[in-house]
C-alpha cells in the first residue's frame, strides 16, 4: 500500500502522524518539508530566543524527539510541485513522483511582506532563522525599531525589543493592536499596556511605504504624512496560507484548503493547521485558526479522519486557545470572538491589568479573555466545550 | 505512573488543568499545583494529552 504522506513538518503534520500511529497505522508514513530543517517550535521566536533568554536549539517541536519512535520517512528539502488529487500522486521539485494512500495538506502558512524591493533591516518573524537575524539586527543597538502591525507578533516583538532596552514604535492601520482576534474595547487595553511600558504606539494609520537608503531601510513613511525614522523594521501583517501548490489539483482553496467539518477536504485528503478552512461544528460557523494548540488539535483530528477512510469520520468541533505573553501580562483567550461583540469585564479590571473578560453576542458566550488569569480562562474552556450559552459563563466568572 | 513538572520550564498557561484538572490545578497565585504525582492509570490517556499539548513542554510522565 503507497504511504500516507504529510505535507508540512511543523506542529499539524507531525500531530496528525501521531495520530495515525496511535490509530493502528503501521504503513509507511512519508513527510515532506520544503525546508531545509525541521521547523522549530514557533511561540519562542517572538519572545525567548528573540530575547535571548533561551538557547535556539531548544526551540524545539514537541514531536521532534519522538520521529523514529512514530516511524516517520522525513524527506526535508522537497516541495511538491504538483498534486492530482484523483489518483492521490505528488510530483516533487527534484523530479520523482510519490503516490499516496491518503494525503495531508499542513503547509502552514507565509507571513505578508510590503511592496517594494527588499532592504537590509526589514524583518519577519516566522521562522527560527528569521528571529536569529532579526537578533543580530537588534544586537547592532538601532536607535529605534519601528514595528508593522500589532498583532500577535508585532505586540509580542514589540514588548521583546523594550526589554532589550531598545525605543519602539508600533504601527497598526486598525484603530486598536489585535483586531483579528479581541474585540477593540480590549484591543485598548493592549495599546495602552504598550504605552506604559514607553511603546510610541501609532493606531488608525496606515503605512505609505518604507524609507530607503541605497539597500538599507531608514524609516517607515506613514499615511499621515509623518516619517518614523528607524533602521530596523518588523512586518507583522499576518500570513496568507501555503495553498499555491494547490492550484489546478482539484484540492479546494478558497481562504486556505478548504474542508467539511470532519477536516475532509477531497477524498483521502484532510487539511490542518494555518492551512485549513473548516466548519466548526461547536461554533456553526467556518473558521482558520492560526493558533499552535489548535494546530495540535487540528492536525489530531485530520489523522483520525484519514484513518477512517471511506466512514463519515468525526466532526471536529473546538473551542480554540492560545495565548500571548508580552512584558509581565499573560494574555489567554479561549473562543472566537468577532470585533462587534459586547464585552464584559466579570472579574477584576483593566486598570489592574489583571482581569476575566467575556464576549457576548446575543445570549451566545464567543470568547473569554484572561490577562493573568490563566484559571478562570481555562475553566470557562472547558464550560464553552459543553456549551456556549452565555449565562453559565456569567455564573462561573461573577 | 508518575507525573514530572519542570517548574522552571513551567509558565501556568493552565491547558493541563484543562485536560486532567484531577491532577492538575493552577490556583490564584498563577501557580501550577499537581495534586497527584502519581495518579491512577485510568488517569493516563489525559495525563499523556495534558503532557503533549503543554506549550512549554513542562511534563513528562514516568512510568
Amino acid at each position: 500500500m503507497p504511504p500516507i504522506v504529510v505535507v508540512g513538518a511543523s506542529l499539524a503534520g507531525l500531530s496528525a502522524v501521531d495520530a495515525v500511529r496511535s490509530g493502528g497505522h503501521d504503513g509507511d508514513v512519508v513527510v515532506l518539508e520544503a525546508a531545509a530543517a525541521l521547523p522549530s517550535d514557533r511561540p519562542p521566536l517572538s519572545k525567548q530566543v528573540l530575547a535571548g533568554t533561551m538557547e535556539p536549539s531548544a526551540a524545539h517541536q514537541p514531536l521532534a524527539g519522538r520521529l523514529d519512535e512514530l516511524a516517520v520517512d522525513l524527506r526535508l528539502g522537497l516541495r511538491v510541485d504538483h498534486v492530482d488529487v484523483a489518483g492521490l500522486r505528488l510530483d516533487l521539485s527534484d523530479g520523482s513522483s510519490l503516490s499516496a494512500s491518503g494525503l495531508v495538506v499542513a503547509t502552514g502558512a507565509s507571513p505578508r511582506t510590503l511592496p517594494g524591493p527588499p532592504l537590509a533591516g526589514v524583518h519577519v518573524v516566522r521562522t527560527l532563522d528569521d528571529s536569529l537575524a532579526l537578533r543580530r539586527d537588534l544586537d547592532a543597538g538601532p536607535d529605534r525599531v519601528a514595528v508593522i502591525g500589532a498583532g500577535f507578533i508585532g505586540a509580542e516583538v514589540a514588548a521583546t525589543c523594550r526589554g532589550l532596552g531598545l525605543e519602539v514604535t508600533l504601527i497598526e492601520a486598525a484603530p486598536a493592536p489585535m483586531v483579528r482576534v479581541l474585540p477593540e474595547a480590549v484591543g485598548a487595553f493592549v495599546a495602552d499596556l504598550h504605552r506604559a511600558h514607553g511603546v510610541d504606539v501609532r493606531l488608525g494609520v496606515g503605512v505609505e511605504g518604507l524609507v530607503a537608503d541605497g539597500d538599507r531601510v531608514r524609516g517607515v513613511a506613514l499615511a499621515d504624512g509623518t516619517t518614523v525614522d528607524a533602521s530596523v523594521v518588523v512586518v507583522g501583517i499576518g500570513v496568507a496560507p501555503d495553498v499555491a501548490w494547490l492550484e489546478g489539483s482539484g484540492v479546494p482553496v478558497g481562504n486556505g484548503v478548504t474542508c467539511d467539518e470532519t477536516c475532509l477536504a477531497a477524498p483521502g485528503v484532510v487539511a490542518a493547521g494555518d492551512v485549513a478552512e473548516w466548519f466548526n461544528p461547536h461554533f456553526g460557523e467556518r473558521m482558520r485558526v492560526e493558533q499552535w494548540e489548535h494546530a495540535i488539535e487540528h492536525g489530531a483530528a485530520a489523522g483520525r479522519r484519514l484513518l477512517a477512510g471511506d466512514g463519515p469520520g468525526e466532526p471536529f468541533g473546538s473551542v480554540p486557545w492560545f495565548w500571548s505573553d508580552q512584558y509581565d501580562r499573560k494574555l489567554q483567550l479561549a473562543g472566537r470572538p468577532a470585533a462587534t461583540d459586547e464585552v464584559h469585564v466579570l472579574e477584576g479590571s483593566l486598570e489592574e491589568q489583571r482581569f476575566v473578560a467575556a464576549f457576548r453576542r446575543g445570549e451566545r458566550c464567543t470568547g473569554v479573555l484572561g490577562v493573568n488569569r490563566p484559571r478562570h480562562v481555562v475553566q470557562a474552556r472547558m464550560r464553552l466545550t459543553e456549551s456556549l450559552d452565555w449565562a453559565p459563563i456569567e455564573e462561573l466568572l461573577s | 505512573m508518575k507525573v514530572v513538572v519542570n517548574f522552571d520550564l513551567c509558565e501556568s498557561n493552565a491547558v493541563c488543568m484543562g485536560i486532567a484538572p484531577e491532577v492538575f490545578e493552577v490556583r490564584d497565585d498563577d501557580f501550577l499545583y499537581v495534586l497527584q504525582e502519581e495518579p491512577a492509570e485510568e488517569l493516563r490517556g489525559k495525563v499523556e494529552e495534558a503532557a503533549r499539548r503543554c506549550p512549554k513542554q513542562a511534563i513528562t510522565v514516568e512510568d
